[in-house]
């Protein structure tokens, strides 16, 4: 159970992150607003709570890794790593800028905090393998968590590291599978209906649960049953809204979209109030 | 440094077999990996087992799921593992492009690609496993390196060496017995083409199996009384641009000789840094963009124009445009 400060210093931390993905989006005035909004409760809990990470060596052996294989969900773990104090908060105002050090979709050569590059969706998740591989051959004990998007798992990639996590027994492995239910295009289900992803991890051989991605207290006993599973990688598939705390979005179709400074202030102004 | 044999004969064992001793040995540090893609009989040989006995979690066979296998392999060299990774050549690289391209190159992720039989190497395998396009792919990305190690001795030297480098390493591997160029003890330079034999009438510049066929077209060229130079380009990229502007400006006339498509393989990166420093005459022996095909190596170096033969013809045709 989360303490009541506990719970409000996580919900605080959400809003905060959500105030400034839009502020990253309203100066360009485009982004991928939904996918990075649907994640945001959970990257509170992680960075709230409980990753281990240092902001001043970001490279820390000791730390925990964070893989978003969605990486277009790049400029709310953005948010999220400002906030900590990886990286002066002004970066926030360079968002797909020229000569930026953050670029619309995750890269590690260039963001202090983001472990590994993803953009081209389905290869996050056995990067993330590797690394948990080889973690465990050291016997060091970093938890590695990685976000997949309910579309991306389309990609055949995807199930080549599901099947080498449950081969290679990786329970230092946590993986999300965001459950915002719209890609590009269309409805997820709509287009390939990959439901149900809790039925198909079970049977890949994975410890699996479904929640719903924005109760925090869910989010972290879901990860502290998950850290404490032995044998077997663990998936939490997180039932969210796309676009998720951003009202503009919420009412539209939100993959990747324009954004207004008008859009963008009353957003945040509601954000601010709640 | 190198030192090149008096005689070129056949190796006395398969690259086969001198990729899996040097993998042996190299395995004694711990973090040396080798991830298959359910081929590692193949190039490992029948003593796999034993290799992956003697060094625990190193020897990584991840079913066949290419794609899978090269982000695997970037994960582990990101927690400082060193992973070599092969499969046939044509799945290494084409099947999996995309993996090596974001979570390799642009990454900087440490990975070792090793692409085993290319090109007519794939023999009964025919034209679904004879990658002729391997090199074209992956010439245009950055920060990638190419080499195609000449003999066993290139090849065990360069995995050593490569243990060290930084970076993402492609690897293109005979697994059958290639001709002995250099002797045991020598050492190569990355980025470095090395000169076999001199002449001053034109330079024939090879890479893999078409060295030792430019070493005996030169030969017969020899008898016909014209001189060749013969260069091992065994790194495609980055080429030793100085090595290509000096064979022009020397010599004047170029052959360039690949087991591979001629459309951006060695012949397009020799013409390139000839054509913007030092234009001359170049012909390309190669395989003229058409597939693959079943055979053995015999009829394949003859159906695809391979052979020193077709390397003299082209060395008779340069000299005679140079002459105009």
């Amino acid at each position: 159970m989360l303490k009541k400060e506990e719970l409000v210093k996580l919900q605080e931390f959400a809003k905060e992150i959500r105030i400034k993905t839009i502020h990253q989006m309203k100066i360009r005035g485009f982004g991928h607003i939904g996918g990075a909004m649907s994640i945001v409760d959970v990257l509170s809990v992680l960075y709230g709570k409980r990753m281990r990470y240092d902001p001043k060596n970001p490279n820390l052996p000791e730390r925990d890794w964070l893989i978003c294989s969605k990486g277009h969900a790049g400029p709310a773990i953005y948010a999220a790593l400002a906030i900590k104090g990886f990286f002066p908060m002004e970066w926030l105002d360079t968002l797909n800028q020229p000569g930026t050090r953050l670029p619309s979709h995750c890269d590690h050569k260039k963001t202090p905090g983001i472990d590994v590059t993803t953009g081209s969706l389905g290869q996050g998740l056995s990067v993330a393998c590797g690394v948990a591989l080889g973690k465990k051959q050291r016997g060091e004990n970093n938890t590695i968590y990685c976000f997949m998007g309910d579309g991306e798992s389309q990609e055949g990639q995807n199930w080549e590291a599901i099947t080498f996590a449950a081969q290679h027994k990786l329970d230092n492995l946590i993986l999300f599978v965001d459950n915002n239910k719209m890609q590009l295009d269309d409805m997820t289900e709509s287009i390939e209906n990959m439901e149900s992803f809790v039925e198909k991890f079970r049977s890949f051989h994975w410890d699996a649960v479904e929640i719903d991605g924005h109760d925090f207290e869910a989010i972290d006993t879901a990860i502290e049953q998950a850290q404490s599973m032995k044998g077997k990688p663990s998936v939490i598939v997180i039932d969210t809204i796309k676009g998720k705390g951003c009202r503009f979005a919420e009412e539209m179709w939100n993959h990747h979209v324009s954004i207004t400074e008008k859009q963008a202030d009353e957003a945040i102004a509601l954000l601010e109030q709640a | 440094m190198i030192k090149i044999m008096e005689q070129f004969q056949a190796e006395k064992e398969t690259m086969a077999s001198a990729y899996a001793a040097q993998m042996d040995k190299l395995m004694e540090n711990p973090d040396v990996m080798e991830l298959e893609a359910d081929l590692g009989v193949c190039i490992m040989g029948a003593g796999m087992k034993e290799i992956a006995r003697r060094h625990p979690g190193q020897l990584l066979n991840c079913g066949i799921q290419e794609a899978n296998m090269v982000g695997v392999a970037c994960g582990l060299s990101a927690v400082g593992k060193i992973p070599f990774l092969h499969s046939f050549a044509p799945f290494i690289t084409r099947r999996a492009n995309d993996q090596i391209f974001i979570s390799g190159c642009y990454s900087g992720a440490n990975i070792r690609l090793v692409g085993s039989d290319p090109g007519i190497m794939a023999a009964y395998n025919g034209g679904t496993h004879m990658p002729f396009e391997d090199v074209a792919v992956l010439r245009a990305f950055p920060e990638l390196t190419i080499l195609e190690p000449t003999d066993n001795t290139m090849l065990k030297n360069l995995m050593e060496q490569l243990v060290e480098k930084r970076g993402v390493y492609y690897l293109r591997t005979a697994r059958k017995t290639m001709t002995k160029i250099y002797e045991d003890d020598s050492i190569f330079t990355i980025g470095k083409a090395n000169i076999l034999r001199e002449g001053t009438d034109a330079a024939i510049l090879a890479t893999g199996i078409m060295v030792a066929e430019a070493l005996r077209a030169a030969k017969i060229l020899n008898e016909e009384g014209i001189s060749v130079r013969v260069v091992d380009m065994f790194t495609i990229k980055p080429l030793d641009r100085e090595m290509v502007i000096q064979c022009a400006k020397t010599t004047g006339a170029l052959v360039t000789a690949e087991n591979h498509n001629i459309i951006n393989g060695l012949g397009s990166a020799v013409s390139e840094v000839a054509g913007e420093h030092c234009p001359v005459p170049i012909e390309r022996v190669g395989v003229q963009d058409c597939f693959g095909e079943v055979g053995d190596i015999e009829y394949l170096m003859e159906a695809f124009h391979l052979t020193a033969e077709d390397i003299a013809e082209k060395v008779r045709t340069v000299i005679a445009r140079k002459r105009g």
